[in-house]
């Protein structure tokens, strides 16, 4: 069955009619030809697919996209202003923080949700002391960040660069 | 000299070198777009009227096909082509050595996962039901599940005419007969592991107008991956013609063809652009893994602590194809006693066929499993000797001088004693206060807070390795580059041209660094990589920075003669007496000359040159060769761990690494393949197994098969060192393998100090800590 949903992604207005069992990340990639979202696993375990879904990140593999009509999704494509790439972009790529980099639009959406979720004072399962901002520590970066695997390895870097965004 | 004379510039007057030279660690060229999200990895390629491809796979192990009926699917709507083994034009065989491995399965199939038919649809989904509408009659036969069983047992079935051996070698030094004061001995087996890089397989073939196809994919050797798809599509190699495409990785799990035939044949047969993308599952079936073992070792010392013999037997399950088996054979049997010298080594090892998923090539390959056995041993060693593990590890360690087991007098620095010391001296991470409440973000089991502590011991393990670099045995090994230097709106602009796949290693910015330092100017652009240029092998064996590196280099310096050259006629200096600096020529007598660009004009200077490096010979019916491999590389591990006892749980604290990396053409990069390896190493010690019963997958997805998250992996101190070699380009030594190989025996010989538990299986799990 066809559904017809409305979308915007990186800021243009998307009309598409979809099967109603396509994922968004399959709505993204096959029928807008928005490829920054990655597949890594279609099965929410690698997180690659992240994107911004309404300003929280979500894993496109696991929702549909007629769950979604009149959402708002951004990628890590539209993140950048302009030429300017977005301060999170920029850390990974000063520091390394990756090699293959089929993670990566991934890891940027998944820091980008997170430094906003930590900015307004969501707790993670690791966090000490839950009347106080979170301090963002490495450990509260590695916890936030675990749904997001990397096979290269990049790890070390990633957490660095993600600290350096933070500032 | 007098003053009207002097030049308006002497060369010390110029701004140092070109900035992002090797040494140093410019960014990657490509990282602006991935991290944009802007870079196309194969999987992400589209064309216009585009089919997509699906491959039906045998759900046995081993059985006869007695007939295959694809009419209902031909016939279903959306279909375009569904294809069998009658449909391959050309030879219906491939392989990376031996070449046995059908395209699609023609009588028999040896494996769970073998193909067996293609799909060409206009939707993945209509491919997908397509399939299910292929009927398969199998016979179902009795897989060959034990490859130490299958070595020496004639009874059993074979899995292909030839018998189930693939490769058998010994090596023998000294006396295998020799004794010793004191004996220990084990048996040590490793689980299949998954390279598991996060883009799965995926091409796209587009036929052409000449008869021939263009295939954009993601590999790791181009020209060996058109060499084999032209003899299975009948087609002159010349219209076979490959571009890469984003790497998602690959970790040596793309040596082996695996949809490229399959793409270009539905493409040929449709005549349109056909897509095939492996989901995460057809992944795990799609590509080789690396090879489980099972390893007998006897090791003798003096009671002083010297190593008098090794004697190994070491099985190696290959699976049903040979793949890169016979390359583990002759990495596992020549390395097999680890960086030492040992005066008396016999070592056997068998590669073997079975009905099992086929394994070939994964980082460190077929030097990964013994590792885990001769460092387990060594540590068995230092406690039967009653002696400290590392101090027995000096002591024995190989150096340059050196013979090998095979007889090879190692010409070039081989510091295993100086890694050693090394890493030992890296900082240990603070002991837990004893009292205080822990930190469980901290513990073994982390947030699931499974433990405030109690049960939770720490030990220290060690771990050192060896590893050869590049192709070894009488092979050729040898990379090509093209480098075009010309003149850009006033600008010198060099063109790097190969083949060589940048997969994640940063092998895009060393020929830029390369380029930079050769030919003193800024600007260096890469060439996408593709089949229109002479071979430059695969990346894998920690090879290219050495071989493409070094035929960059050779182009690089070609191209610098003539255009010294060139400078020489026109000002009428010696070339002899030129060099260049900062984009420009100089002459040692009257400086700068002029600009690089200047001298270039309209003209471009272009230069194509190959780098084979030393030849290696291949091994005796004794394993004796004067030169088996033509480098060796060594890395040393400390692994700390916490170990919960009453749940089994592992909580990696710290993973320190010393390696010797000859020159570090690019430092960042360097570290970032040492964390890498040494990520994949953590996941063998203690989570990435391959299931498999019957022969069949069990864990085929990423809930089942874990690999490492940011969690998982520690901190790490890395020191790399830079001890030359003097034989290879700048020195350099391949970085990228031996990370993988002695992180593995570190961290389990810190399980084995916090549990006192004898852990002789690799990845170690809660099952061998509290069973
Ligand atoms: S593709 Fe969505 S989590 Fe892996
Ligand atoms: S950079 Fe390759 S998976 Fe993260």
């Amino acid at each position: 069955m066809d559904s017809e949903i409305t979308l915007w992604v990186d800021g243009r207005r998307e009309t598409l009619s979809v099967d109603t069992r396509t994922t968004l990340l399959d709505a993204l990639r096959e029928r807008l030809g928005v490829t920054s979202p990655k597949k890594g696993c279609d099965h929410g375990q690698c997180g690659a697919c992240t994107v911004l879904l309404d300003g929280r990140r979500a894993t496109s593999c696991l929702t549909f996209a007629v769950a979604n009509d009149e959402s708002e999704v951004v990628t890590a494509e539209g993140l950048a202003e302009g030429d300017e790439p977005h301060p999170v972009q920029r850390a990974l790529l000063e520091n390394d923080g990756f090699q293959c980099g089929y993670c990566t639009p991934g890891q940027v959406c998944s820091a980008v949700g997170m430094l906003d979720e930590v900015k307004s004072g969501w707790p993670s399962y690791v966090t000490e002391d839950l009347d106080e901002s979170v301090e963002l520590d490495e450990d509260e970066i590695r916890e936030r960040m675990s749904g997001n695997l990397c096979r290269c390895g990049a790890y070390a870097n990633i957490v660095t660069a993600i600290r350096e965004a933070a500032e | 000299m007098s003053d009207t004379h002097a030049p308006a510039h002497r060369p010390q007057d110029l701004d140092d070198a070109i900035a992002g030279g090797v040494g140093e660690s410019p960014l990657r060229p490509d990282g602006t777009l991935k991290v944009r999200g802007d870079f196309a990895y194969s999987s992400d390629l589209w064309a216009e009227n585009m089919l997509w491809g699906a491959t039906l796979r045998s759900p046995h192990p081993s059985a006869r096909i007695r007939s295959v009926d694809i009419g209902p699917a031909l016939r279903s709507p959306g279909v375009h082509a569904v294809l069998t083994a009658e449909d391959v034009p050309g030879r219906n065989l491939y392989g990376l050595k031996d070449i046995d491995q059908p395209v699609l399965a023609e009588d028999v199939v040896r494996y769970r996962g073998e193909a067996v038919a293609l799909v060409a649809a206009d939707h993945p989904e209509t491919a997908r039901r397509a399939l299910d509408l292929i009927e398969v009659d199998y016979e179902v036969l009795e897989p060959v599940v034990d490859a130490e069983l299958a070595a020496h047992d004639d009874s059993l079935p074979k899995v292909h005419p030839g018998g189930n051996t693939v490769r058998y070698q010994p090596i023998v030094k000294g006396d295998p007969e020799v004794t010793a004061d004191v004996v220990v001995s084990g048996t040590y087996t490793v689980g299949m592991q998954d390279q598991a890089f996060l883009g799965p397989e995926s091409g796209l073939a587009i036929p052409a107008e000449d008869g021939g196809v263009d295939l954009y994919l993601a590999t790791q050797d181009l020209h060996t991956d058109r060499k084999q798809t032209a003899a299975a599509l009948d087609l002159d190699p010349e219209l076979v013609r490959m571009t890469m495409s984003g790497v998602g990785g690959a970790f040596g799990g793309r040596e082996d063809l695996s949809m490229q035939v399959h793409v270009c044949m539905l493409a040929l047969r449709t005549g349109r652009p056909v897509k095939i993308v492996y989901d995460r599952e057809e992944s795990f079936f799609g590509h080789v893994h690396r090879h489980p073992a099972k390893m007998y070792y006897e090791h003798g010392a003096t009671r002083d602590g010297d190593l008098v013999f090794v004697r190994a037997q070491l099985y190696f399950d290959g699976g049903a194809y040979a793949s890169k088996t016979p390359v583990v054979v002759g990495n596992g049997t020549t390395l097999g006693v680890g960086p030492y010298d040992v005066a008396n080594v016999s070592i056997q090892g068998w590669g073997m066929y079975t009905n099992n998923p086929p394994c070939g090539a994964m980082r460190g390959l077929g030097a990964v499993q013994p590792a885990f056995a001769y460092e387990s041993q060594m540590d068995r060693l230092a406690e039967a000797l009653d002696m400290d593990p590392v101090e027995l590890r000096i002591r024995n360690a190989i150096s340059r001088g050196d013979t090998t087991p095979t007889g090879q007098v190692l010409d070039y620095p081989a510091p295993v004693a100086e890694l050693l010391r090394r890493v030992r001296e890296l900082p240990l991470p603070e002991a837990p206060a004893a009292g205080a409440e822990p930190d469980i973000r901290d513990l073994p089991g982390g947030a699931s807070n499974t433990t405030h502590g109690e049960g939770v011991v720490r030990g220290v393990g060690y771990g050192v390795c060896i590893k050869n670099i590049c192709y070894a045995e009488g092979a050729d090994d040898f990379s090509t580059a093209r480098v075009r230097l010309q003149n850009v709106a006033g600008e010198p602009l060099a063109m790097v041209h190969t083949a060589a796949a940048e997969v994640g290693q940063g092998l895009v910015t060393v020929q830029q660094q390369i380029a930079r330092s050769e030919l003193e100017v800024e600007r260096v652009n890469i060439h996408p990589n593709d089949t229109s240029v002479g071979p430059a092998g695969s990346s894998s064996a920690s090879r290219q920075t050495y071989v493409t590196g070094g035929a960059v280099q050779a182009a690089c310096r070609a191209v610098r003669e003539r255009l010294l050259a060139i400078t020489a006629e026109r000002f009428g200096e010696p070339a002899a007496e030129l060099s260049l600096s900062g984009g420009k020529i100089v002459s040692r007598e009257s400086g700068v000359l002029a600009d690089i660009a200047e001298v270039l004009g309209s003209e471009a200077i272009e230069e194509t040159r190959e780098y084979h490096h030393r030849e290696t010979f291949p091994l005796d019916e004794r394993g004796r060769s004067e030169r088996a491999q033509v480098q060796h590389a060594f890395s040393a591990h400390r692994a700390v761990v916490d170990v919960d006892t009453e749940l089994g749980l592992i909580k990696v604290v710290q993973l320190d690494c010393s390696q010797d990396v000859g020159k570090a053409v690019n430092p960042e990069s360097v570290v970032g393949q040492i964390q890498g390896g040494s990520a994949q190493g953590l996941g063998l010690a203690v989570m990435e197994e391959i299931q498999v019963g019957e022969g069949k997958i069990r864990n085929p997805s990423f809930t089942d098969y874990l690999i490492p998250t940011i969690l998982d992996m520690p901190p790490m101190n890395v020191d790399v060192i830079e001890r030359g070699d003097p034989n290879a380009p700048y020195g350099v030594r391949g970085v990228g393998e031996p990370p993988t190989i002695s992180s593995t025996p570190a961290i389990v010989a810190a399980i084995r100090a916090a549990t006192g538990r004898d852990l002789t299986h690799v990845p170690v799990g809660p099952e061998h800590i509290i069973g």
